[in-house]
């Protein structure tokens, strides 16, 4: 369900290192929690992150939930696609990223979940 | 389920979204218990119910309800709520449950010089209401009464699903259907026959989520959003449910003299012109200032637009001007359009 090679938050966020740098988004089961998305608000590129800053909201009919970075890091790009087209959040949450970041400590992912620490905690 | 003045109540059941469109295209079903009731019998019946609510309940033919204010000596509200008429000197009052032990009090200390008996009858009720334009039909097999003669805010006493109760044609959705008054110990069998009965239909459960979101749409106030104790029936926008011509009751001298002077705020709907949802509470900010606070506001899954209400100066309460809104430190703007949002086709 949940993808091996991401890395998972207790705040329901997922990253997805290639090399240096890790694109973000939110998990299924944020997404069935939030019910329809309606907005993205995303940083502008070049924004620098500490571990468990917001980078933005994510807004469904429901309510505005914030977006916490997993690692710290400078935003190297912003998925402005999928701020227009928000509802693939809801249809496809782990292809949805939402922001890449590069790493500034990849240490940071220590303290991340496995797929299968994340299936635990959210069953 | 989040917890709800008391009651462990569902959001949503399969989606807050699929819910709202089920109820404007096919119909839904809502539990609405936790709403309070009370009872006002006794030879002075009518002269309680004039005194402490806005509407003039005079006006009530025996089987009618309408929408009133339970209303302050300020003219601002203690609560609002449905007036049924069960008799001549019968009537019973549905209140918002989170205002039950508040207005029992308040009704009980305001109506003590009437020859009247009032009582908090909530326990002796389980509210269903089935809404949406299939509403009628899926009920109708379930129930002896004709359903089609029940006009709109009338109600009938009858069976519905061998159960007996009463079944009003009113709702907080803006759409056709009917809430039905049945003992609390048969109300799972009435839900269950309901559902069953509309299974053809995709009949589905609805919760608290889109009974918000589609009372919105209809423009209907919400207790502790769009009105309370702070706000004139005339700042709501709601001098319909004024019976200037009934004679006496509270809150009647100060709605005169707001009327006379002019409201100095009106709650106005409006639409997001930018991408952002308005919520509850934001400051609405005009010329730079802070001019007044949305009252409510959503993305309506049928319309598919960002709408909300909120209440500003009377001089800018008007369709088609502008404010923004401050949206979590940043300025979004909206639009003023006439309300309702959502007027239900009528056939």
């Amino acid at each position: 369900m949940y993808p091996a090679d991401c890395q998972y938050t207790k705040d329901h966020e997922w990253i997805k290192v290639t090399g240096d740098a890790g694109q973000v988004g939110i998990t299924d089961y944020a997404q069935k929690q939030l019910g329809d998305v309606v907005y993205l608000d995303l940083p502008q590129v070049g924004r620098t992150l500490k571990v468990g800053e917001s980078f933005g909201t994510v807004e469904s009919v429901k309510a505005v939930s914030e977006l916490y970075s997993p690692v710290a890091g400078v935003v190297k790009a912003v998925n402005s696609a999928l701020a227009e087209k928000p509802e693939r959040v809801n249809s496809d949450p782990h292809a949805s990223w939402m922001i890449e970041v590069t790493l500034a400590s990849p240490g940071d992912l220590d303290a991340l979940m496995s797929a299968e620490q994340y299936s635990d905690l959210v069953k | 389920m989040v917890p709800f003045a008391g009651w462990d109540m569902p959001v949503e059941y399969s989606g807050l979204s699929q819910e709202h469109l089920a109820v404007r295209t096919r119909a839904g079903l809502f539990d609405v218990t936790h709403m309070g009731q009370v009872e006002l019998a006794g030879k002075d019946a009518v002269a309680a119910v004039q005194w402490i609510s806005s509407n003039d309940a005079a006006r009530l033919k025996i089987g009618q309800a309408h929408y009133s204010g339970l209303t302050t000596p300020a003219g601002t509200f203690v609560d609002d709520m449905l007036v049924y008429r069960f008799g001549e000197d019968h009537f019973l009052l549905v209140i918002n449950a989170s205002n039950v032990e508040k207005d029992v009090a308040w009704i009980a200390e305001q109506t003590r010089r009437f020859d009247v008996a009032a009582v908090d009858t909530s326990a002796r009720y389980a509210l269903i209401a089935l809404q949406g334009p299939l509403a009628r039909q899926v009920m109708q097999r379930l129930s002896n009464v004709d359903l089609a003669a029940i006009k709109y805010y009338w109600f009938a006493h009858g069976e519905i699903a061998g159960v007996r109760g009463t079944l009003s044609r009113t709702g907080y959705t803006g759409e056709d259907g009917y809430e039905v008054f049945v003992p609390p110990q048969q109300a799972v069998r009435v839900w269950d026959a309901i559902l069953d009965a509309g299974r053809d239909e995709d009949v589905i459960p609805a919760g608290l989520g889109a009974r918000d979101t589609l009372r919105l749409e209809a423009a209907m106030r919400l207790y502790g959003n769009d009105i309370d104790d702070t706000t004139t029936v005339l700042d709501a926008d709601l001098e319909w449910i004024i019976g200037w011509n009934k004679g006496e009751f509270l809150g009647r001298q100060a709605l005169a003299d707001q009327k006379a002077r002019g409201v100095a705020r009106r709650i106005v709907g409006f639409e997001m012109k930018d991408r952002a949802i308005a919520r509850h509470g934001y400051p609405v900010i005009i010329d730079g200032a802070e001019a007044g606070r949305v009252t409510s506001g959503t993305q309506t899954p049928f319309l598919k637009k960002a709408i909300g209400m909120a209440y500003v100066p009377a001089a800018r309460a008007v369709p088609g001007m502008e404010f923004d809104v401050e949206i979590r430190g940043r300025l979004a703007r909206a639009t003023i359009v006439p309300l309702p949002f959502y007027k239900r086709p009528r056939g």
